[in-house]
């Protein structure tokens, strides 16, 4: 399963491809045709296609075939105290072709105070290097300051990203005030960014930790019973809210729970642009293995926001993604070993998060809302890998079969069956949190950039053969509707006469501690004031341009009111 | 006029045989009354009864009392006697920038009593720093100097700290206060972060006190200020443009959370709009103990006329959290009301005059906060709930004072005509139909948000401590004769379901075997996960990236650490499972 080098031979033959008697699945219709690909694209879609000889000819034989699937959220080589997922992005894009996934986005994760671009540079270099499919990055705002604002918009300008991450929890590392986000999703709002967010209160998770911890439970458990799911519900409200007035498209990673789906599900009812991914793990597992009696089991659970003790949570999630209140599926994959995971065998705030799910994405999907008849197999296209294209702004390159995209794509056996187990996934981790899990749905042949990567059974994947794909701004999906709001939410003043009446004197005080900056903020209460001090402040330079000009001069139509008639 | 103008006493309930002869003689006229003939409406039930007061107390309930001779009697005529109600938010003491309010106690417990509200319970708002309790004293003072019915006190928390501690449970266990307020808004003033909120509810929980909270999202109120600012509004549109509905149904949320999570009662003032009533409504539905007390203004205008061409018309109805300007908001909050969502009517009553208002005039963040409405509460609960169909009188009663009392644990004391009760009694007519009209108010307002509405029901006959202060639109009422009623903590409407969930919640870790596998080395770096104070970052500081000592870290990690008090180790050492240790490294 190494790459060698007789792999290239393959490849030379592979780029000239013909699928033949396949039924054509996308988001929007089925339709039986052949598909003819060259050079990585798809050329011609059709019955009796005119195609040069000596093609290589696949016989479908009535079988789905859809857009390869994207992987909207993985953590692949993530550095961490010192040593890194043992996912690289090898092994993990081979993982991901193996489950019939053609495409990652992954997270770059700058440490706080450190250059996001230098972060970016950094992550472009690991995945050019290892990446056997093509891949897009998101990046992570873990501070914020002016030079962030400038290394942001370059990044959107020039370095093909358009979605970024903030973290409502991990408090005093990662976590960003309500301030500062506003004024990211304000940022993002403006040059077309997607807004990602990381939503657990993590105010209160700080709080929880520490009461478990006193009270003695030091185990897996105590992850689950310091984050409970309405910490989650609590922070994606918050996020809701925050977006809606800066009019910021919203992205909730990591759906974990009923609740929070609800909030998003109510929010998207209300109008409000926001997106929620559920991820493989809370789909197709839940939070009981936290309480297993196996340490090392129940610590490769640990993920944030963990997965819902709740069993009926994944049938849950699977009816709100087919009903489309959910938009789209990640896999949040980030493996660490039992090792890894050790760290915190005596404390769980120290056990390193996440779980895998990137090469039983697709199956978990098919096996839990298809089979079981919640969701049609557009549908299915349309969470796997087309809602994930239109939000990166990719469409159609990505995510449609269509002649001129790119030609990734998957012959998908409905009849297959598979047993999860760590003994035969192509991930390094010693468990799978889907371990023994039958699911019914796989790929039988997939095709990246116009090569066969995977044909019975065996993968043939190619360290570094990955590119990267930049996202431009504004995608259509997401900003059409926040565009058109813009343009309806311009505020105005209303135009009074000149209040004339009299005008209470304020005692003169002394303020104590906070300077003015802080008298706008605080209406009815400010305490003591320094009248000279205050007074000037807000009729000098901060107001003065606001009305003096505009105001003063200002007379109604019928000439000036008396405006403190009593009326 | 039959009524004492001297001031009487506060007299605990006991007692009253001894006092001068002349004082004797004026309180036997007036402190001995039978109400005949009226239906007494309480939350549960009514009935036709007539009911006998003598010294401030009720002493009999039912037909054909045995009374003494010479004791007033008032005529209900089938009206209906109900407890006076209990407004439980006013601030008639609380300044603006070393102004007081217009309406003080005096003048607020006026206006309240010609509602026919025979209790209020005002907020105590220390300045930032200033002693809790030393606040508490002053209001006080104020208030038994100066109120004309009984009154009980909320205490606000400016900010949180050690030092606050010791001060609310002096002021729980000696002085009698049950509630306290905190603040979601305010940045830079009053706001509390999350953790401290949750530091403060887990406090206030095992006092048994009830949290109040004042629920806006303050940091995007700041930005949404300053945004406004910066287009250009001034005026008091300004005001309701940057607080928008959401934020507060968004801070009602992390407060129930909150709640949840410490599992304690929450109980938020100033609900102002459909989606902050709905959030309080479902969180009820999921058997979270939170209250919701909607205010007159609320229930009864919108928040349009904050576009009003006439600047002190708009500026009269600046409060926070605003008035929706959705005008179907007021409807729908009568409808939870009727319904149990909505529990508690106040009035937020906080009048400033127009003087003080133009503080602000040109800049709406500077505008004192604050609409009346103490004394039309009652009357339009009934004009938009009960007339209308939506409400019966039972419940008419729970929300303008049976619930009040149940919440901040006066109950039966106050909130229900009984024998034993406080003689706090309305009789109420349901046709009276007043307009409403600054002109004609009791409080100094120069306006009225209520302005030229028209309002059916409202108070014939007001007893107040035994005594009559309203008769027939003629208010009697004397300075200084209302008291100070103190209350216990741990009310039983809030409490008796925390107390068993608080029985429920031990929650216990898993007993497994020690894990012997491999553990990884790790270099000390910002801890990923846990809260390290050492890890802040600032987010204004630009910082190198982090250059590891591997020799340091390796032993700070094995050094100090957050959790070193925790007796793990030897605790979790000696376990062994009772089928002996199993390897749990062991895959499977």
């Amino acid at each position: 399963m190494s790459y060698q080098g007789k792999k290239n031979i393959p490849k030379i033959t592979s780029e000239r491809l013909l699928i033949k008697g396949g039924r054509i699945v996308n988001d929007d219709q089925s339709f039986y045709a052949d598909i003819y690909m060259e050079d990585g694209v798809i050329k011609q879609i059709g019955d009796n296609l005119i195609v040069p000889g000596g093609v290589k000819t696949i016989e479908a034989d009535g079988k789905m075939v859809i857009p390869g699937g994207i992987d909207i959220h993985t953590h692949l080589q993530m550095p961490f105290r010192g040593t890194s997922t043992v996912d690289d992005f090898s092994q993990g894009t081979k993982a991901a072709l193996a489950g019939g996934t053609t495409m990652i986005v992954d997270h770059v994760i700058p440490e706080p105070g450190s250059s996001l671009l230098e972060a970016f540079e950094r992550w472009r270099e690991w995945a050019d290097e290892k990446a056997c499919c093509d891949y897009a990055l998101h990046v992570d705002i873990t501070h914020w300051n002016d030079s962030v604002r400038q290394e942001v918009l370059s990044l959107i300008k020039e370095k093909g990203v358009n979605s970024f991450q903030v973290y409502m929890a991990f408090k005093d590392l990662y976590q960003l005030s309500n301030s500062e986000i506003y004024e990211i999703f304000t940022f993002l709002g403006e040059h077309g960014g997607i807004a990602q967010v990381h939503a657990e209160n993590g105010e209160i998770i700080a709080e929880e930790q520490a009461r478990m911890l006193e009270m003695g439970i030091t185990g897996p458990e105590g992850h689950v019973l310091s984050r409970p799911e309405e910490l989650e519900a609590e922070a994606v409200f918050r996020a809701v809210t925050i977006a809606s007035q800066t009019n910021c498209p919203l992205y909730v990673t990591r759906v974990m729970s009923k609740s929070a789906a609800d909030i998003i599900s109510q929010a998207r009812k209300k109008g409000n642009v926001v997106f929620g991914e559920p991820i493989t793990a809370s789909l197709g597992t839940d939070g009981t293995h936290y309480w297993s009696k196996n340490w090392a089991k129940a610590a490769s659970f640990v993920t944030s926001p963990p997965l819902s003790p709740d069993p009926t949570t994944p049938d849950y999630l699977n009816t709100l993604l087919a009903s489309g209140d959910l938009s789209v599926v990640g896999s949040a994959h980030c493996t660490f070993s039992v090792a890894q995971k050790a760290i915190g065998k005596d404390d769980f705030t120290q056990i390193p998060e996440g779980v895998n799910g990137a090469e039983e994405r697709m199956s978990v999907i098919w096996d839990k809302a298809v089979v079981t008849g919640k969701m049609d197999e557009n549908m299915f296209v349309a969470v796997t890998s087309t809602n994930a294209a239109k939000i990166l702004n990719l469409y159609p390159r990505k995510g449609r079969i269509a002649v001129g995209s790119d030609s990734d794509l998957v012959i998908w056996d409905t009849d297959a069956v598979r047993t999860i187990t760590a003994k035969t996934h192509h991930s390094a981790a010693e468990y799978n949190v889907f371990e023994g899990m039958e699911l019914r749905g796989a790929p039988m042949l997939v095709v990246c950039q116009g090569k066969i990567v995977l044909e019975d059974g065996n993968l043939h994947a190619t360290a570094g053969t990955g590119r990267f794909i930049p996202c431009s701004p504004f995608p259509d999906f997401a900003y059409k509707r926040v565009k058109a709001r813009k343009q309806m939410a311009i505020l105005k003043a209303v135009p009074r006469g000149m209040y004339d009446g009299p005008v209470s004197e304020f005692s003169p005080m002394s303020r104590g501690g906070t300077p003015s900056a802080s008298a706008r903020t605080s209406p009815t209460k400010a305490p003591v004031r320094n009248l000279h001090q205050s007074g000037f402040t807000l009729s000098g330079p901060e107001e003065a341009p606001i009305r003096a000009a505009g105001r003063r001069t200002f007379m109604p139509p019928g000439g000036r009111s008396n405006i403190t008639s009593l009326s | 006029m039959w009524l004492s103008k001297q001031r009487e006493e506060p007299h605990p309930f006991t007692e009253c045989e001894a006092e001068t002869v002349q004082k004797a003689l004026l309180s036997v006229v007036n402190e001995r009354l039978v109400i005949k003939g009226g239906r007494v409406v309480n939350d549960d039930q009514s009935q036709y009864a007539d009911v006998y007061v003598e010294d401030g107390i009720i002493k009999q309930v039912g037909e054909n009392l045995i009374v003494p001779g010479g004791v007033k009697v008032i005529e209900a005529n089938g009206c209906m006697v109900i407890p006076g109600g209990i407004d439980v938010n006013t601030c008639l003491h609380k300044p603006y920038l070393g102004t007081p309010p217009v309406d003080d106690f005096y003048q607020g417990t006026k206006a309240a009593l010609a509602g026919g509200t025979t209790m209020i319970i005002d907020h105590v708002t220390p300045q930032p720093g200033e002693s809790l309790l030393e606040a508490f004293e002053k209001w006080q003072e104020v208030a038994d100097k100066k109120s004309c019915c009984d009154y009980s006190l909320h205490l606000d928390i400016p900010h949180w700290h050690e030092g606050v501690k010791e001060e609310l449970e002096q002021l729980v266990q000696e002085k009698g206060i049950n509630s306290f307020q905190v603040y979601m808004a305010y940045k830079g003033l009053f706001q509390m972060p999350d953790s401290q909120l949750y530091e403060a509810f887990s406090f206030l929980k095992e006092l048994g006190a009830v949290v109040l909270v004042h629920a806006e999202n303050g940091d995007l109120i700041a930005q949404e200020q300053s945004k406004i600012l910066g287009m250009g509004i001034t005026g008091p549109e300004g005001h309701p443009l940057s607080r928008p509905e959401e934020l507060e149904a968004e801070a009602v949320f992390r407060a129930i959370t909150l709640g949840n999570r410490v599992n304690c009662p929450v109980y938020i003032t100033k609900v102002m709009s459909k989606s902050a009533a709905d959030t309080v409504a479902t969180a009820r539905k999921k058997g979270s103990v939170v209250f919701g007390e909607p205010i007159t203004a609320s229930l009864a205008t919108d928040g349009s006329h904050y576009w009003s061409k006439n600047w002190a018309k708009a500026a009269a109805y600046v409060t926070s959290p605003p008035l929706s300007p959705d005008p179907t908001t007021p409807d729908h909050l009568h409808s939870l009301l009727s319904c149990g969502d909505l529990q508690v009517v106040g009035s937020g009553h906080c009048a400033y005059s127009t003087s003080q208002k133009a503080i602000g005039k040109d800049n709406f963040t500077l505008i004192p906060e604050g609409t009346n409405g103490v004394e039309e509460r009652m009357g339009f609960v009934w004009d938009k709930a009960v007339a209308m169909g939506k409400m019966d009188e039972n419940q008419f009663v729970a929300v303008t004072s049976t619930n009040a009392a149940k919440i901040f644990n006066l109950y039966p004391r106050k909130g229900r005509i009984a024998v034993g009760s406080d003689a706090d009694i309305v009789i109420w007519d349901p046709d009276k139909i007043k307009t409403i009209t600054a002109k004609a108010q009791q409080s100094a307002l120069e306006y009225n948000i209520f302005e030229g509405m028209e309002c059916h029901g409202g108070p014939v006959y007001v007893v107040s401590q035994g005594r009559i202060v309203f008769e027939e639109g003629n208010l009697q009422v004397q300075q200084g004769t209302g008291r100070f009623i103190s209350r216990k903590p741990f009310p039983d409407v809030a409490y008796q379901r925390i107390k068993y969930r608080n029985k429920m919640m031990c929650k216990q870790g898993v007993s497994r075997g020690m894990y012997d596998g491999p553990v990884y080395d790790v270099p000390a770096t910002p801890k990923y996960i846990t809260p390290a104070p050492s890890a802040k970052t600032s987010p204004t500081t630009h910082q190198p990236p982090p250059i590891r000592n591997l020799h340091q870290s390796n032993f700070s990690l094995s050094g100090a650490q957050i959790d070193d008090n925790i007796p793990r180790r030897s605790g979790h050492r000696i376990v062994a499972p009772p089928g002996g240790r199993s390897n749990i490294t062991s895959l499977g």
